[in-house]
Protein backbone atom coordinates (compact mmCIF):
# COMPACT_ATOMS: atom_id res chain seq x y z
CA UNK A 1 0.00 0.00 0.00
CA UNK A 2 1.34 3.41 -0.87
CA UNK A 3 1.24 6.13 1.66
CA UNK A 4 2.86 9.51 1.85
CA UNK A 5 4.72 10.84 4.83
CA UNK A 6 5.45 14.48 5.42
CA UNK A 7 8.84 15.75 6.42
CA UNK A 8 7.69 16.18 10.02
CA UNK A 9 6.76 12.48 10.14
CA UNK A 10 10.28 11.52 9.15
CA UNK A 11 11.61 13.90 11.77
CA UNK A 12 9.51 12.16 14.46
CA UNK A 13 10.59 8.72 13.29
CA UNK A 14 14.30 9.46 13.11
CA UNK A 15 14.34 11.53 16.30
CA UNK A 16 13.03 8.55 18.28
CA UNK A 17 15.21 5.92 16.63
CA UNK A 18 18.36 8.03 16.87
CA UNK A 19 17.51 9.04 20.42
CA UNK A 20 17.32 5.40 21.49
CA UNK A 21 20.58 4.56 19.73
CA UNK A 22 22.28 7.48 21.48
CA UNK A 23 20.92 6.23 24.80
CA UNK A 24 22.53 2.88 23.99
CA UNK A 25 25.90 4.57 23.74
CA UNK A 26 25.24 6.63 26.88
CA UNK A 27 24.61 3.37 28.74
CA UNK A 28 28.39 3.17 28.92
CA UNK A 29 28.35 5.89 31.56
CA UNK A 30 25.38 4.54 33.51
CA UNK A 31 26.48 3.22 36.94
CA UNK A 32 29.93 3.22 35.42
CA UNK A 33 32.24 0.55 36.79
CA UNK A 34 35.91 1.14 37.46
CA UNK A 35 36.77 -1.03 34.46
CA UNK A 36 35.05 -2.36 31.38
CA UNK A 37 37.87 -4.79 30.79
CA UNK A 38 36.12 -7.31 33.01
CA UNK A 39 33.67 -9.57 31.25
CA UNK A 40 31.39 -9.56 34.31
CA UNK A 41 31.03 -5.80 34.01
CA UNK A 42 30.64 -5.64 30.25
CA UNK A 43 28.74 -8.90 29.83
CA UNK A 44 26.23 -8.83 32.65
CA UNK A 45 26.41 -5.27 33.95
CA UNK A 46 28.28 -6.33 37.09
CA UNK A 47 25.13 -8.11 38.49
CA UNK A 48 23.77 -4.85 39.78
CA UNK A 49 20.31 -4.41 38.28
CA UNK A 50 17.35 -4.19 40.65
CA UNK A 51 13.71 -5.23 40.21
CA UNK A 52 12.65 -2.28 38.06
CA UNK A 53 15.58 -2.34 35.65
CA UNK A 54 15.35 -6.12 35.30
CA UNK A 55 11.65 -5.78 34.58
CA UNK A 56 12.45 -3.48 31.67
CA UNK A 57 15.49 -5.46 30.59
CA UNK A 58 13.74 -8.84 30.48
CA UNK A 59 10.59 -7.21 29.14
CA UNK A 60 12.68 -5.63 26.42
CA UNK A 61 14.24 -9.00 25.85
CA UNK A 62 11.08 -11.01 25.60
CA UNK A 63 8.57 -8.62 24.07
CA UNK A 64 10.10 -7.39 20.86
CA UNK A 65 9.54 -6.88 17.15
CA UNK A 66 8.21 -10.40 17.49
CA UNK A 67 5.44 -9.01 19.65
CA UNK A 68 4.51 -6.16 17.37
CA UNK A 69 4.94 -7.77 13.98
CA UNK A 70 5.05 -11.56 14.17
CA UNK A 71 2.19 -12.14 16.64
CA UNK A 72 -0.40 -9.92 14.90
CA UNK A 73 0.92 -11.36 11.63
CA UNK A 74 0.14 -14.91 12.70
CA UNK A 75 -3.29 -13.83 13.97
CA UNK A 76 -3.98 -12.10 10.65
CA UNK A 77 -3.12 -15.17 8.58
CA UNK A 78 -4.19 -17.98 10.90
CA UNK A 79 -6.69 -16.39 13.30
CA UNK A 80 -6.89 -17.85 16.78
CA UNK A 81 -3.61 -19.75 16.31
CA UNK A 82 -1.93 -16.38 16.93
CA UNK A 83 -3.16 -16.56 20.51
CA UNK A 84 -0.56 -19.26 21.18
CA UNK A 85 1.72 -16.36 22.12
CA UNK A 86 -0.54 -15.57 25.08
CA UNK A 87 -0.87 -19.19 26.21
CA UNK A 88 2.91 -19.30 25.95
CA UNK A 89 3.28 -16.06 27.91
CA UNK A 90 1.13 -17.43 30.73
CA UNK A 91 3.31 -20.54 31.05
CA UNK A 92 6.68 -18.77 31.08
CA UNK A 93 6.85 -17.42 34.59
CA UNK A 94 6.23 -20.41 36.84
CA UNK A 95 9.24 -22.05 35.15
CA UNK A 96 11.29 -18.92 35.64
CA UNK A 97 10.35 -18.94 39.30
CA UNK A 98 11.38 -22.57 39.70
CA UNK A 99 14.68 -22.40 37.84
CA UNK A 100 16.24 -18.97 37.49
CA UNK A 101 16.79 -18.07 41.16
CA UNK A 102 18.78 -21.29 41.54
CA UNK A 103 20.75 -20.49 38.41
CA UNK A 104 21.44 -16.97 39.68
CA UNK A 105 22.62 -18.18 43.10
CA UNK A 106 25.13 -20.65 41.73
CA UNK A 107 26.32 -18.17 39.09
CA UNK A 108 26.88 -15.45 41.64
CA UNK A 109 28.82 -17.80 43.90
CA UNK A 110 31.04 -19.06 41.13
CA UNK A 111 31.19 -16.03 38.83
CA UNK A 112 29.39 -17.59 35.86
CA UNK A 113 28.48 -15.38 32.92
CA UNK A 114 26.74 -17.98 30.73
CA UNK A 115 24.64 -21.11 31.25
CA UNK A 116 27.45 -23.13 29.72
CA UNK A 117 29.82 -21.95 32.46
CA UNK A 118 27.40 -23.66 34.82
CA UNK A 119 27.01 -26.80 32.70
CA UNK A 120 30.78 -27.20 32.61
CA UNK A 121 31.07 -27.40 36.39
CA UNK A 122 27.83 -29.25 36.98
CA UNK A 123 28.82 -32.10 34.68
CA UNK A 124 32.56 -31.63 34.86
CA UNK A 125 32.58 -31.57 31.08
CA UNK A 126 33.82 -28.74 28.92
CA UNK A 127 32.72 -30.63 25.82
CA UNK A 128 29.10 -30.69 26.97
CA UNK A 129 29.42 -27.02 27.92
CA UNK A 130 30.63 -26.13 24.45
CA UNK A 131 27.84 -28.10 22.74
CA UNK A 132 25.21 -26.40 24.88
CA UNK A 133 26.82 -23.01 24.20
CA UNK A 134 26.97 -23.51 20.43
CA UNK A 135 23.33 -24.64 20.46
CA UNK A 136 22.52 -21.33 22.10
CA UNK A 137 24.33 -19.33 19.44
CA UNK A 138 22.70 -21.27 16.60
CA UNK A 139 19.27 -20.78 18.17
CA UNK A 140 19.90 -17.07 18.64
CA UNK A 141 20.72 -16.23 15.01
CA UNK A 142 17.21 -16.80 13.56
CA UNK A 143 15.79 -14.92 16.56
CA UNK A 144 17.96 -11.88 15.80
CA UNK A 145 17.03 -12.27 12.14
CA UNK A 146 13.38 -12.10 13.20
CA UNK A 147 14.04 -8.71 14.78
CA UNK A 148 15.67 -7.52 11.58
CA UNK A 149 12.95 -8.82 9.27
CA UNK A 150 10.34 -7.31 11.57
CA UNK A 151 11.56 -3.82 10.86
CA UNK A 152 12.19 -4.41 7.18
CA UNK A 153 8.47 -3.97 6.57
CA UNK A 154 8.40 -0.75 8.52
CA UNK A 155 11.32 0.61 6.53
CA UNK A 156 9.72 -0.26 3.22
CA UNK A 157 6.46 1.44 4.28
CA UNK A 158 8.52 4.54 4.99
CA UNK A 159 10.23 4.20 1.60
CA UNK A 160 13.63 3.73 3.23
CA UNK A 161 15.81 1.37 1.15
CA UNK A 162 15.77 -1.80 3.27
CA UNK A 163 19.28 -3.12 2.76
CA UNK A 164 21.00 0.18 3.44
CA UNK A 165 18.65 1.10 6.29
CA UNK A 166 18.99 -2.26 8.04
CA UNK A 167 22.73 -2.39 7.64
CA UNK A 168 23.20 1.07 9.13
CA UNK A 169 20.70 0.42 11.94
CA UNK A 170 22.29 -2.82 13.00
CA UNK A 171 25.85 -1.61 12.70
CA UNK A 172 24.84 1.09 15.19
CA UNK A 173 23.31 -1.58 17.44
CA UNK A 174 26.56 -3.53 17.25
CA UNK A 175 28.39 -0.29 17.99
CA UNK A 176 26.58 0.58 21.19
CA UNK A 177 26.68 -3.02 22.40
CA UNK A 178 30.43 -3.01 21.82
CA UNK A 179 30.79 0.22 23.75
CA UNK A 180 28.34 -0.23 26.64
CA UNK A 181 27.87 -3.98 27.16
CA UNK A 182 24.68 -4.97 28.96
CA UNK A 183 24.28 -1.43 30.30
CA UNK A 184 23.46 -0.26 26.75
CA UNK A 185 20.33 -2.39 26.19
CA UNK A 186 19.32 -1.97 29.86
CA UNK A 187 19.11 1.80 29.49
CA UNK A 188 17.50 1.72 26.04
CA UNK A 189 14.99 -0.87 27.27
CA UNK A 190 13.44 1.65 29.61
CA UNK A 191 12.94 4.22 26.86
CA UNK A 192 11.82 1.60 24.37
CA UNK A 193 9.13 0.30 26.70
CA UNK A 194 7.73 3.76 27.37
CA UNK A 195 7.38 4.26 23.61
CA UNK A 196 5.92 0.82 22.90
CA UNK A 197 3.40 0.96 25.74
CA UNK A 198 2.28 4.43 24.63
CA UNK A 199 1.87 3.35 21.02
CA UNK A 200 0.10 0.09 21.85
CA UNK A 201 -2.31 1.59 24.35
CA UNK A 202 -3.44 4.20 21.84
CA UNK A 203 -3.78 1.55 19.13
CA UNK A 204 -5.72 -0.99 21.17
CA UNK A 205 -8.15 1.60 22.43
CA UNK A 206 -8.73 3.36 19.15
CA UNK A 207 -8.74 0.54 16.56
CA UNK A 208 -11.55 -1.58 18.10
CA UNK A 209 -13.59 1.60 18.69
CA UNK A 210 -13.26 2.44 15.05
CA UNK A 211 -14.45 -1.06 14.14
CA UNK A 212 -17.49 -0.64 16.40
CA UNK A 213 -16.13 -2.13 19.64
CA UNK A 214 -14.55 -5.50 20.43
CA UNK A 215 -17.84 -7.41 20.17
CA UNK A 216 -18.55 -6.05 16.72
CA UNK A 217 -14.99 -6.62 15.62
CA UNK A 218 -15.01 -10.28 16.71
CA UNK A 219 -18.40 -10.90 15.03
CA UNK A 220 -17.19 -9.35 11.80
CA UNK A 221 -14.03 -11.47 11.98
CA UNK A 222 -16.05 -14.64 12.68
CA UNK A 223 -18.17 -13.92 9.61
CA UNK A 224 -15.02 -13.69 7.49
CA UNK A 225 -13.50 -16.87 8.93
CA UNK A 226 -14.55 -18.92 11.97
CA UNK A 227 -10.85 -19.65 12.55
CA UNK A 228 -10.47 -16.15 13.98
CA UNK A 229 -12.58 -16.86 17.08
CA UNK A 230 -11.62 -20.45 17.90
CA UNK A 231 -9.13 -23.05 16.74
CA UNK A 232 -9.82 -25.79 14.28
CA UNK A 233 -9.72 -28.98 16.43
CA UNK A 234 -7.04 -30.36 14.09
CA UNK A 235 -4.68 -27.64 15.30
CA UNK A 236 -5.22 -28.12 19.05
CA UNK A 237 -2.16 -30.31 19.57
CA UNK A 238 -0.05 -27.95 17.45
CA UNK A 239 -1.34 -24.98 19.43
CA UNK A 240 -0.60 -26.31 22.90
CA UNK A 241 2.75 -27.86 22.00
CA UNK A 242 3.84 -24.64 20.33
CA UNK A 243 2.87 -22.70 23.45
CA UNK A 244 4.41 -25.20 25.89
CA UNK A 245 7.57 -25.61 23.84
CA UNK A 246 8.06 -21.86 23.51
CA UNK A 247 7.51 -21.36 27.25
CA UNK A 248 10.01 -24.07 28.18
CA UNK A 249 12.49 -22.72 25.64
CA UNK A 250 12.44 -19.05 26.52
CA UNK A 251 14.72 -19.00 29.52
CA UNK A 252 17.10 -21.46 27.92
CA UNK A 253 17.97 -18.80 25.35
CA UNK A 254 21.31 -17.16 26.10
CA UNK A 255 19.82 -13.65 26.05
CA UNK A 256 17.19 -14.45 28.68
CA UNK A 257 19.82 -16.01 30.95
CA UNK A 258 22.12 -13.01 30.42
CA UNK A 259 19.34 -10.63 31.46
CA UNK A 260 18.60 -12.80 34.49
CA UNK A 261 22.21 -12.98 35.62
CA UNK A 262 22.40 -9.18 35.46
CA UNK A 263 20.00 -9.10 38.45
CA UNK A 264 21.38 -8.05 41.80
CA UNK A 265 19.72 -10.82 43.80
CA UNK A 266 17.58 -13.92 43.44
CA UNK A 267 14.77 -11.93 45.04
CA UNK A 268 14.84 -9.60 42.02
CA UNK A 269 14.13 -12.59 39.81
CA UNK A 270 11.33 -13.95 41.98
CA UNK A 271 9.63 -10.58 42.09
CA UNK A 272 9.90 -10.29 38.35
CA UNK A 273 8.27 -13.70 37.88
CA UNK A 274 5.23 -12.11 39.47
CA UNK A 275 5.50 -8.73 37.71
CA UNK A 276 6.57 -9.63 34.17
CA UNK A 277 3.22 -11.28 33.30
CA UNK A 278 1.81 -7.73 33.02
CA UNK A 279 3.41 -7.63 29.58
CA UNK A 280 1.13 -10.50 28.55
CA UNK A 281 -1.84 -8.15 28.72
CA UNK A 282 -0.11 -5.99 26.13
CA UNK A 283 0.68 -9.09 24.09
CA UNK A 284 -2.95 -10.18 24.09
CA UNK A 285 -4.17 -6.85 22.80
CA UNK A 286 -1.46 -6.79 20.15
CA UNK A 287 -2.60 -10.23 18.96
CA UNK A 288 -6.13 -8.87 18.67
CA UNK A 289 -4.82 -6.14 16.35
CA UNK A 290 -4.11 -9.01 13.95
CA UNK A 291 -7.83 -9.85 14.10
CA UNK A 292 -8.64 -6.17 13.47
CA UNK A 293 -6.42 -6.38 10.41
CA UNK A 294 -8.52 -9.29 9.11
CA UNK A 295 -11.69 -7.21 9.50
CA UNK A 296 -10.14 -4.17 7.86
CA UNK A 297 -8.75 -6.27 5.01
CA UNK A 298 -12.04 -8.17 4.76
CA UNK A 299 -10.15 -11.45 4.54
CA UNK A 300 -7.31 -13.45 6.07
CA UNK A 301 -3.80 -12.42 5.09
CA UNK A 302 -1.57 -14.81 3.18
CA UNK A 303 1.49 -15.98 5.08
CA UNK A 304 3.81 -13.96 2.84
CA UNK A 305 2.00 -10.68 3.55
CA UNK A 306 1.14 -11.40 7.19
CA UNK A 307 3.96 -9.25 8.57
CA UNK A 308 2.22 -6.26 7.03
CA UNK A 309 -0.89 -6.73 9.19
CA UNK A 310 0.21 -4.48 12.05
CA UNK A 311 1.66 -1.69 9.84
CA UNK A 312 -1.50 -1.87 7.66
CA UNK A 313 -3.84 -1.31 10.59
CA UNK A 314 -1.84 1.68 11.73
CA UNK A 315 -1.60 3.17 8.25
CA UNK A 316 -5.34 2.78 7.75
CA UNK A 317 -6.38 4.17 11.07
CA UNK A 318 -4.07 6.93 12.18
CA UNK A 319 -2.71 10.23 10.92
CA UNK A 320 0.76 9.96 9.49
CA UNK A 321 2.47 11.59 12.50
CA UNK A 322 1.21 8.87 14.86
CA UNK A 323 2.06 6.22 12.28
CA UNK A 324 5.63 7.49 12.26
CA UNK A 325 5.65 7.27 16.07
CA UNK A 326 4.29 3.70 16.05
CA UNK A 327 6.78 2.64 13.39
CA UNK A 328 9.59 4.06 15.47
CA UNK A 329 8.25 1.90 18.34
CA UNK A 330 8.59 -1.21 16.18
CA UNK A 331 12.14 -0.29 15.22
CA UNK A 332 13.32 0.42 18.76
CA UNK A 333 11.46 -2.73 19.82
CA UNK A 334 13.87 -4.69 17.70
CA UNK A 335 17.04 -2.82 18.63
CA UNK A 336 17.08 -3.70 22.33
CA UNK A 337 16.62 -7.47 22.02
CA UNK A 338 18.99 -7.71 19.06
CA UNK A 339 21.66 -6.10 21.21
CA UNK A 340 21.16 -8.48 24.16
CA UNK A 341 20.96 -11.53 21.91
CA UNK A 342 24.19 -10.66 20.13
CA UNK A 343 25.90 -9.93 23.43
CA UNK A 344 24.78 -13.23 24.95
CA UNK A 345 25.97 -15.20 21.92
CA UNK A 346 29.31 -13.43 22.00
CA UNK A 347 29.74 -14.27 25.69
CA UNK A 348 29.16 -17.95 24.94
CA UNK A 349 31.64 -18.07 22.07
CA UNK A 350 34.25 -16.33 24.18
CA UNK A 351 33.81 -18.19 27.44
CA UNK A 352 32.90 -21.65 26.31
CA UNK A 353 34.73 -22.04 23.03
CA UNK A 354 37.68 -19.62 22.94
CA UNK A 355 38.61 -19.76 26.60
CA UNK A 356 38.15 -23.53 26.85
CA UNK A 357 39.66 -24.72 23.62
CA UNK A 358 41.79 -21.99 22.08
CA UNK A 359 43.40 -19.87 24.76
CA UNK A 360 42.77 -21.06 28.32
CA UNK A 361 45.06 -18.33 29.69
CA UNK A 362 43.14 -15.42 28.19
CA UNK A 363 42.86 -12.54 30.65
CA UNK A 364 39.50 -11.06 31.52
CA UNK A 365 40.43 -8.04 29.39
CA UNK A 366 41.11 -10.24 26.36
CA UNK A 367 37.81 -12.07 26.88
CA UNK A 368 35.98 -8.80 27.08
CA UNK A 369 37.60 -7.50 23.88
CA UNK A 370 36.89 -10.70 21.98
CA UNK A 371 33.24 -10.66 23.06
CA UNK A 372 32.93 -7.11 21.76
CA UNK A 373 34.28 -8.08 18.37
CA UNK A 374 32.07 -11.17 18.24
CA UNK A 375 28.98 -9.01 18.79
CA UNK A 376 29.64 -7.48 15.41
CA UNK A 377 30.21 -10.90 13.82
CA UNK A 378 26.96 -12.32 15.24
CA UNK A 379 24.93 -9.32 14.10
CA UNK A 380 26.46 -9.58 10.63
CA UNK A 381 25.50 -13.29 10.48
CA UNK A 382 21.95 -12.50 11.53
CA UNK A 383 21.74 -9.73 8.90
CA UNK A 384 22.81 -12.23 6.28
CA UNK A 385 20.25 -14.74 7.57
CA UNK A 386 17.50 -12.13 7.37
CA UNK A 387 17.88 -11.94 3.60
CA UNK A 388 17.45 -15.68 2.95
CA UNK A 389 14.11 -16.65 1.39
CA UNK A 390 12.96 -18.56 4.49
CA UNK A 391 12.66 -15.25 6.29
CA UNK A 392 9.96 -13.92 3.98
CA UNK A 393 7.06 -16.14 5.06
CA UNK A 394 5.34 -16.36 8.43
CA UNK A 395 8.16 -14.83 10.44
CA UNK A 396 6.90 -16.08 13.80
CA UNK A 397 8.33 -19.44 12.76
CA UNK A 398 11.85 -18.02 12.72
CA UNK A 399 11.65 -17.91 16.47
CA UNK A 400 10.15 -21.37 16.77
CA UNK A 401 13.03 -22.88 14.73
CA UNK A 402 15.44 -21.47 17.29
CA UNK A 403 13.16 -22.77 20.04
CA UNK A 404 13.32 -26.30 18.67
CA UNK A 405 17.12 -26.22 18.92
CA UNK A 406 17.43 -24.56 22.29
CA UNK A 407 14.87 -26.92 23.87
CA UNK A 408 17.41 -29.72 23.51
CA UNK A 409 19.50 -28.05 26.22
CA UNK A 410 16.67 -28.37 28.75
CA UNK A 411 17.99 -31.48 30.55
CA UNK A 412 21.51 -30.02 30.84
CA UNK A 413 20.31 -26.69 32.17
CA UNK A 414 16.94 -27.08 33.94
CA UNK A 415 16.92 -30.71 35.10
CA UNK A 416 20.47 -30.48 36.40
CA UNK A 417 19.45 -27.62 38.71
CA UNK A 418 17.48 -30.20 40.67
CA UNK A 419 19.57 -33.36 40.47
CA UNK A 420 23.25 -34.24 40.43
CA UNK A 421 22.65 -37.78 39.24
CA UNK A 422 22.37 -36.99 35.53
CA UNK A 423 25.19 -38.62 33.63
CA UNK A 424 26.93 -36.38 31.09
CA UNK A 425 26.91 -39.01 28.35
CA UNK A 426 23.20 -39.57 28.81
CA UNK A 427 22.55 -35.82 28.57
CA UNK A 428 24.84 -35.57 25.53
CA UNK A 429 23.18 -38.47 23.71
CA UNK A 430 19.72 -37.05 24.44
CA UNK A 431 20.86 -33.67 23.12
CA UNK A 432 22.18 -35.23 19.89
CA UNK A 433 19.04 -37.31 19.35
CA UNK A 434 16.79 -34.31 19.99
CA UNK A 435 18.73 -32.03 17.69
CA UNK A 436 18.81 -34.69 14.98
CA UNK A 437 15.03 -35.12 15.23
CA UNK A 438 14.46 -31.36 15.08
CA UNK A 439 16.64 -30.94 11.99
CA UNK A 440 15.09 -33.93 10.26
CA UNK A 441 11.55 -32.72 10.87
CA UNK A 442 12.32 -29.11 9.90
CA UNK A 443 13.93 -30.24 6.65
CA UNK A 444 10.91 -32.41 5.92
CA UNK A 445 8.66 -29.37 6.43
CA UNK A 446 11.08 -27.34 4.33
CA UNK A 447 11.53 -24.71 7.07
CA UNK A 448 8.13 -23.26 6.15
CA UNK A 449 6.55 -23.87 9.54
CA UNK A 450 7.48 -25.64 12.74
CA UNK A 451 4.39 -27.81 13.04
CA UNK A 452 4.91 -31.43 12.02
CA UNK A 453 1.92 -32.57 9.98
CA UNK A 454 2.44 -36.38 10.14
CA UNK A 455 1.86 -36.28 13.91
CA UNK A 456 -1.20 -34.03 14.26
CA UNK A 457 0.77 -30.82 13.64
CA UNK A 458 2.82 -31.28 16.82
CA UNK A 459 5.47 -28.58 17.36
CA UNK A 460 8.84 -29.89 16.22
CA UNK A 461 10.48 -28.60 19.41
CA UNK A 462 8.29 -30.73 21.67
CA UNK A 463 8.56 -33.76 19.41
CA UNK A 464 12.36 -33.59 19.57
CA UNK A 465 12.36 -32.89 23.30
CA UNK A 466 10.36 -36.09 23.82
CA UNK A 467 12.94 -38.03 21.79
CA UNK A 468 15.71 -36.31 23.76
CA UNK A 469 14.20 -37.24 27.14
CA UNK A 470 13.50 -40.81 26.00
CA UNK A 471 17.12 -41.33 24.92
CA UNK A 472 18.28 -39.72 28.15
CA UNK A 473 16.07 -42.03 30.22
CA UNK A 474 17.16 -45.19 28.41
CA UNK A 475 20.83 -44.25 28.73
CA UNK A 476 20.34 -43.51 32.43
CA UNK A 477 18.83 -47.00 32.84
CA UNK A 478 21.97 -48.47 31.29
CA UNK A 479 24.11 -46.34 33.60
CA UNK A 480 22.07 -47.57 36.57
CA UNK A 481 22.39 -51.18 35.39
CA UNK A 482 26.16 -50.77 35.19
CA UNK A 483 26.08 -49.29 38.71
CA UNK A 484 27.86 -46.19 37.44
CA UNK A 485 25.46 -43.64 38.92
CA UNK A 486 27.33 -41.00 40.85
CA UNK A 487 27.06 -37.38 41.80
CA UNK A 488 28.40 -35.48 38.83
CA UNK A 489 30.42 -32.29 38.77
CA UNK A 490 31.89 -30.06 41.43
CA UNK A 491 28.83 -28.02 42.44
CA UNK A 492 27.35 -28.82 45.86
CA UNK A 493 23.57 -28.80 46.18
CA UNK A 494 23.79 -26.12 48.88
CA UNK A 495 25.14 -23.66 46.33
CA UNK A 496 21.67 -23.35 44.82
CA UNK A 497 20.25 -21.91 48.05
CA UNK A 498 19.46 -18.20 48.27
CA UNK A 499 22.55 -16.26 49.14
CA UNK A 500 20.89 -14.27 51.88
CA UNK A 501 19.99 -17.54 53.61
CA UNK A 502 23.62 -18.51 53.80
CA UNK A 503 24.86 -15.30 55.43
CA UNK B 1 4.37 -24.79 52.73
CA UNK B 2 6.13 -27.89 51.50
CA UNK B 3 7.79 -28.26 48.13
CA UNK B 4 4.96 -30.35 46.67
CA UNK B 5 2.34 -27.72 47.47
CA UNK B 6 4.49 -25.05 45.84
CA UNK B 7 5.05 -27.24 42.83
CA UNK B 8 1.30 -27.77 42.44
CA UNK B 9 0.59 -24.03 42.66
CA UNK B 10 3.19 -23.33 40.01
CA UNK B 11 2.02 -26.21 37.81
CA UNK B 12 -1.70 -25.38 37.74
CA UNK B 13 -1.44 -23.07 34.69
CA UNK B 14 0.23 -25.85 32.70
CA UNK B 15 -2.53 -28.34 33.38
CA UNK B 16 -5.20 -25.84 32.48
CA UNK B 17 -3.52 -24.38 29.42
CA UNK B 18 -2.14 -27.61 27.93
CA UNK B 19 -4.56 -30.34 28.94
CA UNK B 20 -7.51 -27.94 29.11
CA UNK B 21 -7.37 -26.93 25.44
CA UNK B 22 -10.58 -28.91 24.77
CA UNK B 23 -12.30 -26.84 27.45
CA UNK B 24 -11.28 -23.36 26.38
CA UNK B 25 -11.21 -23.80 22.61
CA UNK B 26 -14.77 -22.54 22.19
CA UNK B 27 -16.57 -19.35 21.20
CA UNK B 28 -19.37 -19.32 23.81
CA UNK B 29 -20.09 -18.11 26.43
CA UNK B 30 -18.95 -14.70 25.29
CA UNK B 31 -18.08 -11.90 27.65
CA UNK B 32 -18.54 -8.32 26.45
CA UNK B 33 -18.47 -9.63 22.88
CA UNK B 34 -15.14 -11.44 23.44
CA UNK B 35 -15.12 -15.11 22.39
CA UNK B 36 -14.48 -17.50 25.29
CA UNK B 37 -11.11 -18.51 23.81
CA UNK B 38 -9.91 -14.92 24.25
CA UNK B 39 -11.34 -13.80 27.56
CA UNK B 40 -10.47 -17.08 29.28
CA UNK B 41 -6.82 -16.40 28.49
CA UNK B 42 -7.07 -12.79 29.63
CA UNK B 43 -8.33 -14.06 33.00
CA UNK B 44 -5.50 -16.62 33.19
CA UNK B 45 -2.83 -14.00 32.67
CA UNK B 46 -3.89 -12.57 36.04
CA UNK B 47 -4.58 -15.86 37.83
CA UNK B 48 -1.19 -17.29 36.86
CA UNK B 49 0.55 -14.15 38.09
CA UNK B 50 -1.37 -14.36 41.38
CA UNK B 51 -0.37 -18.02 41.86
CA UNK B 52 3.31 -17.22 41.34
CA UNK B 53 3.07 -14.21 43.65
CA UNK B 54 1.38 -16.37 46.30
CA UNK B 55 4.28 -18.82 46.29
CA UNK B 56 6.71 -15.93 46.58
CA UNK B 57 4.84 -14.30 49.48
CA UNK B 58 4.56 -17.58 51.38
CA UNK B 59 8.27 -18.24 50.90
CA UNK B 60 9.11 -14.77 52.12
CA UNK B 61 6.99 -15.14 55.22
CA UNK B 62 8.52 -18.55 55.96
CA UNK B 63 11.97 -17.07 55.67
CA UNK B 64 11.10 -14.18 57.97
CA UNK B 65 9.69 -16.48 60.64
CA UNK B 66 12.72 -18.77 60.40
CA UNK B 67 14.94 -15.77 61.03
CA UNK B 68 12.73 -14.80 63.98
CA UNK B 69 13.11 -18.29 65.50
CA UNK B 70 16.86 -18.17 65.21
CA UNK B 71 17.15 -14.96 67.19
Amino acid sequence: MSYTFALTDYVIFFAIVIGVLVAGFLGHFWRKPTTFKDIQEWGIGGRRFGTVVVWFLLGGDLYTAYTLVAVPGLAASSGALGMFAITYGIMIYPIVYATMPRMWNVSKRRGYVTASDYVKDRFNSRMLAMLIGLTGVVAEIPYIALQIVGIKFVMSSLAIPAIIGLTIAFLLVAGFTFFSGLRGPALTAIIKDAIIWAAVIVIVIYVPLKLGGFGHMFSAAAAISPSTVSLSPALELGYVTLALGSALALFLYPHAITGTLGSKSSKTIKRNSALLPLYNVLLLFVAIIGIAAVVQNNGLYSSSTSSLAFPDVILHTFPSAFTAFAFAAVVVGSIVPASIMALASANLLTRNVYLEYINPNASSATQSLLSKVLVIVVIALALAFSFVPAASGEIVYLQTFGGAFILQTLPAVYLSLYTRKLNKYAVGLGWAAGLGTALYALFEIGFKSSLYKPIDFIYVGILSLVVNLAVLAVTMLVVVALKKVKEEGIIENAEFQDISEMD
Amino acid sequence: MNAIAKFILLAIPYFLMVLGIGIYNRVNPKLGGWPFFYWYQLVWIFVAAILTSAVYLVERREKASKKGDAQ
